[in-house]
C-alpha cells in the first residue's frame, strides 16, 4: 500500500514538474507578446482590508483584467483594520476601509515613513423595512430595533411600542454570513465583546435578498432590513421604516440622506493607496479605472455611489501622480 | 463461462449499493466526529436554540432541536394531509373504481408522484398560502413562509405513496373474504371499511411510514414554502426550519470546508439518517408482525 502510494506520489510530482516548465514557457511567450504589443502594463497591485469594500475591488480588477492582462491584482479580505495594519507596514499598495483611517493607525503610518491618499468610492447604507401593508410603524429608534433583533427580544408588536397592536412580528434579515447583518448588529447591537446585545436566531434568515422582499412584503406585521439598493430596486410592496439614533426624529433612507450621513445606518466606503505604490504606473491606472468605473458598477453590487464631486476630486488628486510617471 | 460472468458482473453490482451505503455513513461519520470535537454534543442533543454563526463569524449555538420540531411538524403534518386521502382513494381504487376510471386515476397519480418537489414547492409559496389559507385563515394570522403550507405540499407528494402502497395491501385481500361478508349481507360500504382496511393494515401501516420517511427528507419543498427560520413552536402558520432545508441553506450559503458551521452539516445529516433509518426498521417490523397470510 505505501510502496503504491510513494509510486503515485512520485507521479504526481513529474506531471506537476512538466505542467510547471510548460506553465513557464507560457509566461515568457505572453511577456514577449505584450511587450511587442507596447502599451501593456504588467506588475503586481496587492489590495487588501474590509471584507465590505471587496466586492467592488473585486468587480474593478475584473474589469480592468480585461484591459491589463498582464497586471496580477490580488484583493484580500482582512477586514478594515487588519488591512490597515498590513498598509501601514508596507506589505500591501491598497488598503479597502468601511470607515476612515483612525489616528493610531495614521500614527503607524507615519512611524513607516508610508504616505497615501484617500479616496472616497461610495456608499454602504441599509434600509430597515416593513410591508406597504403595514399601518401602524412609522419610525423606529434604535433602541426598539435593538428590542426587535437581539436576542430573546420582542416577538409582539406592543412589545416594542406600546401603542403598537399586539401582533407577531414576521422578522426577515440576511443571513449570518452577510455583511449587511455584521453592520446592522454592529450599529445596533453593540459589540458583544464590549456588553453589546447578541443577535437573535429565530428569524427568517436568506442570503437571497429576493427572499427577504417576498416575506417582508407578503405580510402586514413584518419586519426585516437589507441593503438599500436593494429597496431601491424594490420599493413597490414595501414601506421604509425612519431610523432614530438618538431622539425620536426619524430619518428615512434615500441618496440624499445616505450621501450626506444624516442617515444613521449608512458608512462611507474608502481606499487608501500608498503613495510609492501610486507612482507605479500599474497603480495609478488601476486606481483612475476604479474612480472611473465605480460609479456604473457599484449599484449592481449593493452599494450608494458617492456624489459625482467625490470621484471627481479623487481623480484630480491623481493627476499629479500619473504625470510622474 | 459466459453465464459465470453475467453471475460475477451481478454480484457486483450488488456489493457496490452496500459500498456507497457504507461510504456515506463512513463520510457523515468522520465529518461528524470532528463537530464534536469542537462543539458539546450534550448541548447538540439538549440545546434548544439553532444559531450557527449567530453574531457573526465562527461562534454561535449548535442545538438541534428546533430543527427536530421543524422536521416533526412537516413529517406529522403531511401525514395528517396524505393519510386520509391517500387511503380514501386506495378504497376507492380498489373496491369502487371500474377498470375505465382505474386506468385513468391510476397514471395520475404517478403523475403526481412525478412532479418535481421544486415545482410543488413554488406551487405550495404561490398558490396554497396566498390563494388557500390565507382566505381561510387571515393574512395576519399566516406567514408567508409557513410550515402548514409546506406540510400540505409535502402532504401531497406522498399522497401517491400510501394510495398506491394502500392498494396494493387491499387488493390482494382475497376475494373469498369479500364474498364471504357480501353473503352474510354486508354492504359495499360495510365490506370495504370493516373487511378488507383492517385486513390491509400492515399494507397501510407500512405506506404511512414509507410515506413519513419520505416526507421527513423532503428538502425543496420545505425550503421554499415554509420559511428558514429554526424555533421551537407548534404553531403551522409561523415560519419554521427543517433538517433539510438547514442543510441546503448552509450548503447554498458561504460556509467554508472545515469550519465548524459546515461540519455542523454532517451532524444534522446523521441526525436525519438515524430518524429515517429508524422509520424503516419499524417499517418493516409492523409488516412482518402484522401480515396476514392467507392461502
Amino acid at each position: 500500500m505505501t510502496e503504491r502510494m510513494r509510486r503515485r506520489g512520485w507521479l504526481l510530482g513529474l506531471t506537476l514538474a512538466l505542467a510547471l516548465v510548460a506553465a513557464a514557457c507560457g509566461g515568457a511567450d505572453d511577456a514577449g507578446g505584450s511587450s511587442s504589443g507596447g502599451s501593456g502594463l504588467s506588475g503586481k497591485i496587492v489590495v487588501d482590508g474590509s471584507s465590505t469594500v471587496a466586492p467592488i475591488s473585486e468587480a474593478i480588477t475584473e474589469e480592468f483584467r480585461k484591459e491589463q492582462p498582464n497586471v496580477d491584482v490580488t484583493v484580500g479580505t482582512s477586514g478594515t483594520g487588519g488591512g490597515f495594519t498590513k498598509f501601514c507596514n508596507g506589505e500591501t499598495d491598497i488598503s479597502d476601509a468601511s470607515r476612515a483611517i483612525k489616528d493610531e493607525e495614521k500614527q503607524a503610518c507615519e512611524a513607516k515613513g508610508i504616505k497615501y491618499q484617500e479616496f472616497r468610492v461610495g456608499l454602504d447604507g441599509l434600509a430597515v423595512v416593513t410591508s406597504a401593508k403595514n399601518q401602524f410603524v412609522d419610525t423606529l429608534t434604535f433602541k426598539q430595533l435593538a428590542e426587535i433583533f437581539k436576542d430573546g427580544g420582542a416577538t409582539t408588536w406592543n412589545q416594542v411600542d406600546p401603542k403598537f397592536p399586539n401582533e407577531k412580528i414576521a422578522i426577515f434579515a440576511p443571513d449570518t454570513e452577510s455583511g449587511t447583518y455584521d453592520f446592522f448588529n454592529e450599529k445596533v447591537l453593540g459589540d458583544p465583546a464590549d456588553g453589546g446585545m447578541k443577535p437573535r436566531s429565530d428569524y427568517t434568515a436568506s442570503s437571497d435578498d429576493n427572499t427577504l422582499v417576498q416575506g417582508i412584503e407578503g405580510q402586514a406585521n413584518s419586519w426585516g432590513y437589507f441593503g438599500f439598493a436593494y429597496y431601491q430596486n424594490n420599493k413597490q410592496g414595501l414601506k421604509d421604516i425612519k431610523v432614530a439614533e438618538k431622539g425620536t426624529t426619524g430619518i428615512s433612507p434615500n441618496t440624499e440622506t445616505i450621501t450626506s450621513g444624516e442617515y444613521p445606518l449608512s458608512r462611507p466606503l474608502f481606499i487608501y493607496v500608498k503613495e510609492d505604490s501610486l507612482k507605479k504606473p500599474e497603480v495609478g491606472q488601476y486606481v483612475k479605472f476604479y474612480l472611473e468605473q465605480t460609479p456604473q458598477l457599484i449599484a449592481d453590487i449593493g452599494y450608494v455611489a458617492a456624489p459625482p464631486d467625490d470621484y471627481a476630486q479623487g481623480l484630480s488628486k491623481l493627476q499629479p501622480f500619473l504625470a510622474t510617471s | 463461462m459466459g453465464e459465470r460472468v453475467i453471475i460475477n458482473a451481478l454480484f457486483a453490482c450488488a456489493v457496490l449499493s452496500i459500498a456507497v451505503t457504507v461510504g456515506i455513513v463512513a463520510v457523515l461519520l468522520f465529518d461528524t466526529v470532528e463537530f464534536f470535537r469542537e462543539s458539546s454534543l450534550v448541548d447538540f442533543l439538549t440545546g434548544m436554540v439553532w444559531a450557527p454563526g449567530q453574531g457573526g463569524g465562527e461562534g454561535g449555538q449548535y442545538g438541534v432541536w428546533p430543527l427536530i420540531n421543524g422536521t416533526l411538524m412537516i413529517g406529522l403534518g403531511s401525514i395528517v394531509v396524505g393519510l386520509p386521502l391517500g387511503v380514501l382513494t386506495a378504497i376507492y381504487l380498489s373496491e369502487y373504481a371500474n377498470p375505465r376510471v382505474r386506468g385513468v386515476l391510476k397514471p395520475t397519480l404517478e403523475i403526481l408522484a412525478g412532479i418535481p418537489t421544486v415545482i410543488v414547492g413554488y406551487f405550495a409559496l404561490q398558490f396554497i398560502t396566498p390563494s388557500l389559507l390565507r382566505p381561510i385563515f387571515g393574512d395576519d394570522r399566516v406567514f408567508v413562509f409557513n410550515a402548514a403550507a409546506g406540510s400540505i405540499a409535502v402532504g401531497l407528494m406522498i399522497l401517491p405513496i400510501i394510495a398506491s402502497i394502500s392498494e396494493d395491501a387491499m387488493r390482494s385481500v382475497p376475494a373469498s373474504l369479500r364474498e364471504a361478508a357480501f353473503g352474510l349481507g354486508s354492504t359495499k360500504r360495510q365490506v370495504s371499511l370493516r373487511v378488507v382496511v383492517p385486513a390491509a393494515l400492515s399494507g397501510i401501516a407500512a405506506s404511512v411510514i414509507l410515506a413519513f420517511s419520505r416526507a421527513v427528507g423532503e428538502t425543496m419543498a420545505v425550503t421554499i414554502a415554509a420559511g428558514n427560520s429554526p424555533k421551537m413552536t407548534l404553531d403551522f402558520f409561523t415560519s419554521i426550519q427543517t433538517l433539510t432545508a438547514s442543510i441546503a441553506q448552509t450548503v447554498s450559503g458561504e460556509a467554508a470546508a472545515g469550519t465548524v458551521r459546515y461540519n455542523a452539516l454532517f451532524a444534522l445529516g446523521l441526525t436525519l439518517f438515524v430518524i429515517t433509518l429508524t422509520m424503516n426498521l419499524i417499517s418493516a417490523r409492523i409488516v412482518r408482525r402484522f401480515r396476514q397470510v392467507y392461502s
